[in-house]
């Protein structure tokens, strides 16, 4: 699986989400801490922070014997440039044709 | 009063090598091309250092000091906004680490001490994911991205 798979995977699960919108919102969370408000098992909240760590979508760090996570949008922003400007700017262009056409007449 | 600071920490795998990541850093040629910016130091622990826009006016950024440096390894700065040149306790501190990860290189920037809320903390969470895409791109393809119009 190529890197971008692994983000759409990833992305592809509400509770994976939410656990990025809780580090966007306070970054730097130890396992416990996320797993606070999240009504399932240690071991699946695990889980889905080892795909998204797969996905590069958080990185981790070591502070003594607790693993902090951080939020990673670096990824995020990759495929907007792939996956959403490309297409906006089509749009735009069209837009601007659009306008100027209209208003030569 | 104590003030919130926040910590952020960004990664990119990139196909290239450490020297070339390097040189990307610290060369204004180079780092103008993805960044429209410059950073400019002699890269001496220690020294001063300034980030500086490529707007043809040279217009200073950012300030701070040079802290570590291990060339293709680690680059450590202290980071202010160029208004707080003198006001070190509002300065944060980057940590740039490059790997070589199988045939691909990690790039992590760790940022911390932000002041929480802070105008520089707001830049900083849209600065850096674009900088580090651009890079990427820039070391992959040659082209960077043209995010900064």
């Amino acid at each position: 699986m190529n890197d971008v798979d692994l983000v759409f995977k990833a992305l592809a699960d509400p509770v994976r989400r939410r656990l990025l919108d809780r580090l966007y919102q306070a970054n730097g969370q130890t396992l416990g801490e996320l797993c606070k408000g999240i009504d399932m098992a240690r071991q699946s909240v695990t889980q889905h922070l080892e795909l998204l760590e797969e996905a590069n979508l958080i990185s981790v760090e070591w502070q003594g014997r607790e693993k902090l996570h951080y939020v990673n949008p670096v990824p995020l922003h990759d495929i907007y440039e792939r996956w959403i400007r490309k297409y906006e700017q089509q749009r735009l262009s069209a837009l601007y044709h659009f306008k100027t056409k209209l208003e030569r007449k | 009063m104590t003030v919130n600071k926040e910590k952020f920490v960004y990664v990119t795998y990139i196909a290239t090598t450490p020297a070339d990541v390097w040189k990307a850093l610290i060369q204004g040629d180079l780092t103008r091309q993805y960044w429209k910016h410059t950073n400019e130091s002699d890269w001496k622990p220690g020294s001063k250092w300034k980030h500086v826009a490529d707007d043809g006016k040279g217009t200073v950024r950012v300030v701070g000091s040079v802290l570590e440096v291990i060339p293709n390894k680690r680059l450590v700065l202290s980071w202010g906004d160029a208004a707080d040149a003198e006001d070190v306790s509002r300065h944060s501190r980057v940590t740039i680490d490059i790997e070589p990860v199988g045939d691909m290189v990690r790039v992590t920037v760790a940022h911390e001490q932000l002041p929480a809320g802070s105008d520089m903390e707001k830049k900083i969470r849209n600065g850096w994911p674009r900088v580090l895409s651009s890079l990427k791109s820039f070391l992959e393809t040659g082209r960077a991205l043209d995010t900064w119009a």
